[in-house]
């Protein structure tokens, strides 16, 4: 499953600025009393596309989703675009229609038009006119390369065009920062590259990107660094070259041997 | 056509083969019945039995039915014909009974030179309901709006409507037919002002007591705009404590006083005169429209994240759902009062209605709560994630998906709800099966008759119950449709 196939990558506008987007400084959390993320410290830049690996149940999705809020963590400092997460409600909301997420089984809402999907948040959150939101929403089907589609309801699209769909929801809302949850997992492999090509021209374009996927064609392509998580830890972190090459620690060498099948 | 990845000898099929028709056996009458009926002894015997049974209620039941009298004017008259007819010892329904007091089933002991007035009311429904119910196709709309007016036209027309109120009901139709054709979203205002109206023609009185109502409606709505320009939290609460004080120390002494100098008002009619299918129709619409907003509310309670709003509706909802619902008219009837400053009467109908508009609403809460919590909770997420807050998120996310899982279940509640209107019988209400039916009894002509004013009650019941559940199926497929 990591091998497939991607339209080659222009690294050059893939730039990365001294501007720290997101920082977690010795997060902690817990579900009841199960310890799922421990001191994590991670500090994200502007530009960077990082691909977050590990087993299942290491905590990736859990780590992610802190960004965001969708997930408490107990202890520690999480500060996204220069605002941190506490309990408080306004917060959370202004970091939330800045990050943008896609989720593994898209999670588009299936009593909404394609464009409904994609003009909701614009219209009720950031309060943009209907005409404008549909703009730019059309822009973005458009970017994804599905605008025919727009007047679908999402039942109506196959897999991978479901997942585009939620891509530019996503980023109608001009998020600064996306979250991907293994986006192609819930996807037969020939609508896995529609959705990577998708991925590799937002990085392109420079968005800061966190991805959790076992796509590790697309983490060699893209990514500038990769983590391996384990045990609700960050085990690991290097760039792609060198993580998969001569990975540090045995965990790391396991987990690669048994992902990419040697 | 030659395949280079193949041997000479390999198997490719050159020509397609054409479709044959299905055997005899597998279509058609013959195919039904064998699948349906006689697929095997058991099934066949049971088809045999089922026809028997069939037969058997037909053979007793039709006689009475072909018997059937419509023109008599008590019920000895009736008998007296049937045995002329039919012959000494035959057996017939005495529908002539319906003929003779149909007004009371239909409209209790209201006065009969007003029967115009809830006859209006009724037509006029449909018009509020248009832009609610048949929102979705306008050829639907059109002709739901042309029969209703066609139709109660016809009755005001039968009903001797004072010329005025023929205009202004020709009007109203007039006007919600054009409407309906572009913006059918402006007939919601003419649907947000019908209770009131309703009310008002249907218990008479003084307009402006409606006027003031709607006057203290529009003080709260200024006390919105400008609380909510210091702070929004302000705004609700502002808007409520605000009409609620015009309604109990300004409404009153104002509507007086404006009678006074220019009177609005028509005759007034008490609630005991009002019966039959009108009290029947009156409490079920009423209960419905309440019932659901509030089902909802107490669902989202219920589901809520704090505990004191939790606790509360769920103690709402099993103590109300743990009680029958005689039990709650009984309250009404004899408790309420007590509760009450003493001095103010608080009308009959309205405890009912309230009591009957609880009870629905515990019911619909659960059947609301299993909608919402059939939603993948990936809803919930990708609202959150989009930034939505929570009432934006329920409002526009969860609720139409909720709703529309729960369709089955809400309008079950409906129909069992508006059969549950016949126990205001209890509390001394004439509503048409029991207490209406007791009074046409009464009278000499037809005491001693039973079945007819039960199946005809029955019947109506039936056509507005079923015509509920078809609207429910209606609605479901359309909603289907549009998501596939
Ligand atoms: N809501 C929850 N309540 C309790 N435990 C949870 C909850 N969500 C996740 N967990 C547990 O936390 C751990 C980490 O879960 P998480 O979903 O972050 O793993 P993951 O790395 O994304 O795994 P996968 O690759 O299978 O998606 C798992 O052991 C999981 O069982
Ligand atoms: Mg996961």
């Amino acid at each position: 499953m990591s091998q497939t196939p991607m339209r080659d990558v222009d690294p050059d506008q893939m730039t990365v600025s001294d501007e720290i987007a997101i920082e977690i400084i010795r997060m902690n959390k817990w579900f009841g009393s199960f310890h799922v993320l421990r001191d994590i410290d991670l500090a994200v830049h502007r530009g960077e596309r990082i691909v977050i690996a590990g087993p299942s149940g290491s905590g990736k999705s859990t780590l992610i989703r802190c960004i965001n809020r969708l997930e408490e963590h107990q202890n520690g400092r999480i500060v996204v675009d220069g605002i941190e997460l506490t309990s408080d409600i306004k917060n959370i909301d202004k970091v939330r229609s800045e990050v943008g997420m896609v989720f593994q089984h898209f999670n588009l809402f299936p009593h909404l038009t394609v464009l409904e999907n994609c003009t909701l948040a614009p219209i009720w959150v950031r309060r943009t006119p209907r005409r404008q939101a549909e703009d730019v929403a059309m822009h973005f089907l458009e970017k994804v390369r599905i605008p025919e589609q727009a007047g679908k309801y999402p039942g109506q699209l196959s897999g991978g065009q479901q997942q585009r769909v939620a891509i530019a929801r996503s980023l109608c809302m001009q998020p600064r920062i996306m979250l991907f949850d293994e986006p192609t997992s819930a996807l037969d492999p020939e609508m896995i590259k529609e959705v990577l090509d998708t991925m590799i021209e937002l990085a392109e374009d420079g968005m800061t990107m966190l991805c959790v996927t076992h796509e590790m064609g697309f983490a060699q392509a893209v990514a500038n660094r990769v983590i391996f998580m384990d045990q609700g830890q960050i085990v690991e972190q290097n760039n792609p070259h060198d993580f998969f090459n001569n990975p540090r620690s045995e965990r790391t060498r396991l987990f690669l041997s048994q992902i990419l099948g040697h | 056509m030659s395949n280079p990845n193949h041997g000479p000898d390999a198997y490719l099929r050159e020509e397609m083969l054409p479709e044959m028709p299905p055997p005899a056996r597998e279509t058609g009458m013959v195919k039904w019945l064998h699948e349906n009926l006689f697929s095997g002894p058991v099934n066949a015997g049971l088809t045999v039995l089922g026809l028997l049974i069939v037969w058997f209620l037909f053979d007793h039941f039709y006689p009475w039915f072909a018997h059937s009298v419509w023109n008599a004017s008590s019920l000895p008259e009736c008998r007296k014909i049937i045995a002329e007819t039919w012959g000494e010892g035959a057996g017939g329904a005495c529908f002539a009974v319906i003929r003779e007091r149909w007004n009371q089933y239909i409209y209790g002991f209201y006065p009969p030179g007003l029967y115009w007035r809830p006859t209006l009311v009724f037509g006029l429904l449909f018009v509020a309901l248009a832009p609610i119910l048949f929102s979705i196709s306008r050829n639907i709309r059109r002709i739901v709006l042309m029969t209703a007016a066609i139709a109660t036209l016809l009755s005001l027309v039968a009903l001797n409507t004072p010329s005025i109120w023929l205009g202004v009901a020709v009007a109203i139709f007039a006007v919600a037919l054009l409407v309906a054709e572009r913006h059918q979203m402006w007939l919601l205002g003419f649907s947000a002002f019908y209770p009131l109206l309703g009310v008002w023609l249907i218990w008479g009185g003084s307009f402006w007591w409606i006027i003031m109502i709607l006057a203290g409606m529009g003080f709260g709505w200024l006390a919105f705009i400008i609380a909510g320009r210091l702070s929004p939290l302000l705004a609700g609460s502002s808007a409520i404590v605000v009409t609620l004080l015009v309604w109990v120390f300004l409404s009153g002494d104002a509507a007086k006083d404006a009678e006074n100098l220019y009177s609005l008002a028509i005759t007034r009619v008490d609630s005991e005169a009002i019966g039959g299918f009108l009290l029947a129709i009156t409490i079920g619409v009423a209960g419905i429209t309440m019932s659901l907003p509030l089902g909802i509310v107490l669902a989202l309670a219920r589901r809520s994240d704090m505990f004191l709003v939790s606790s509360l509706a769920v103690i709402f909802i099993e103590f109300i759902r743990g009680v029958p619902l005689i039990t709650l008219l009984f309250v009404a009837q004899l408790l309420l009062n007590y509760f009450l400053p003493p001095g103010t009467s608080f009308d009959i109908v309205l405890r009912v209605i309230i009591m009957v508009t609880l009870f629905a609403a515990a019911y619909m809460a659960e059947v609301i709560r299993g909608g919402l919590a059939a939603l993948p909770a990936g809803q919930y997420e990708a609202a959150d994630a989009l930034g939505l807050d929570y009432w934006k998120a329920q409002r526009l996310i969860v609720l139409p998906q909720a709703l529309k899982i729960s369709i089955p279940g809400i309008v079950s509640t409906f129909i069992g709800m508006f059969k549950d209107t016949t126990l205001v019988a209890f509390v001394g209400l004439y509503e048409p099966l029991k207490n209406i039916s007791d009074a046409v009894r009464a009278n000499i002509e037809w005491k001693g008759i039973y079945w007819e004013p039960f199946i005809f009650v029955g019947a109506i019941f039936f056509i507005i119950c079923f015509s509920m559940s078809r609207y429910s199926m209606y609605l479901e497929r359309r909603l289907q449709r549009d998501n596939r």
